[in-house]
């Protein structure tokens, strides 16, 4: 079985609750070990305030979406459908933890995070869309 | 959405933390941190009990106080964490870098170690 969730968000950080809760609210009625299911979220919420922030300045009248594609026996498939400028996180260097200590810098951390979290972050441009793609294998 | 209580025992502030910290609400931490060092305090306990939920905007808020803390002697232990929390915080290896106690009197225990 092959399962599809969307949902569109405006770019305000105001709306990331409810992006929270329409992640786990796709992936709570598949056997996904809870501790996955609130790693999964935070990833994307990393992601969600990152282009919220960095690529539409907060401007909540810009709209982006959000898919999920769940299927038996695969990876999950995220993907972050978006008009605007692409945040690639992979062109930045992941800071040593270090360094975010002493500069104080509260950026960085959530780059992170989505990168120990999920298997693959990768980006696509088609002619309309700046797709990013985020995979995760579940372990059981 | 974050709720934070204040109250000091035993010459300790104790700041708790209720609902969920996120990119909009990290602000709120960081200020009532701020206020807690503003008003002397030299130990502070952070009660996340009732913490269902934290980002790396707030994660960033304790990681940007470990070197004025250190400069000015000031301890500070998180306690109470749930096991999603936790997580979040040992994904980083933040648990590492910040004093975390399992409960409100191991935290206690922490802070007036010398």
């Amino acid at each position: 079985m092959k399962y599809k969730y969307k949902y569109k968000v405006g770019c305000s950080i105001e709306n990331l609750k409810g992006v929270r809760d329409f992640i786990r609210g796709s992936l709570k009625n598949h056997d996904i070990p809870d501790l996955q299911i609130s790693e999964i979220v935070l990833a994307l919420d990393e992601m969600c305030s990152n282009l919220m922030i960095h690529a539409h300045h907060c401007n909540k009248e810009d709209l982006f979406e959000i898919v999920i594609n769940v299927e038996n026996n695969s990876p999950l498939v995220f993907e972050i459908i978006d008009d605007g400028t692409v945040f690639d996180i992979n062109e930045f260097s992941t800071p040593a933890i270090d360094n975010i200590i002493h500069e104080k810098r509260k950026g960085g951390l959530g780059i992170r995070l989505v990168k120990s979290i999920m298997d693959k972050v990768e980006y696509q441009k088609t002619s309309e869309h700046n797709i990013c793609r985020l995979v995760k294998t579940i372990r059981k | 959405m974050i709720h934070i209580k204040r109250l000091q025992e035993d010459g300790a502030d104790v700041i708790a933390l209720i609902g969920e910290i996120d990119a909009s609400s990290s602000i709120e931490l960081d200020l009532s941190i701020a206020k807690s060092v503003g008003e002397g305090f030299k130990k502070i306990l952070v009660d996340c009990s009732a913490l269902e939920y934290i980002s790396s905007a707030g994660l960033g808020v304790f990681m940007s106080y470990i070197e004025e803390f250190k400069d000015r002697n000031i301890k500070m232990v998180l306690f109470g964490m749930s096991d999603k929390v936790a997580n979040t915080f040992s994904i980083l290896g933040l648990n590492e870098l910040l004093q975390i106690g399992k409960d409100k009197s191991q935290a206690k225990q922490l802070i007036n170690e010398v």
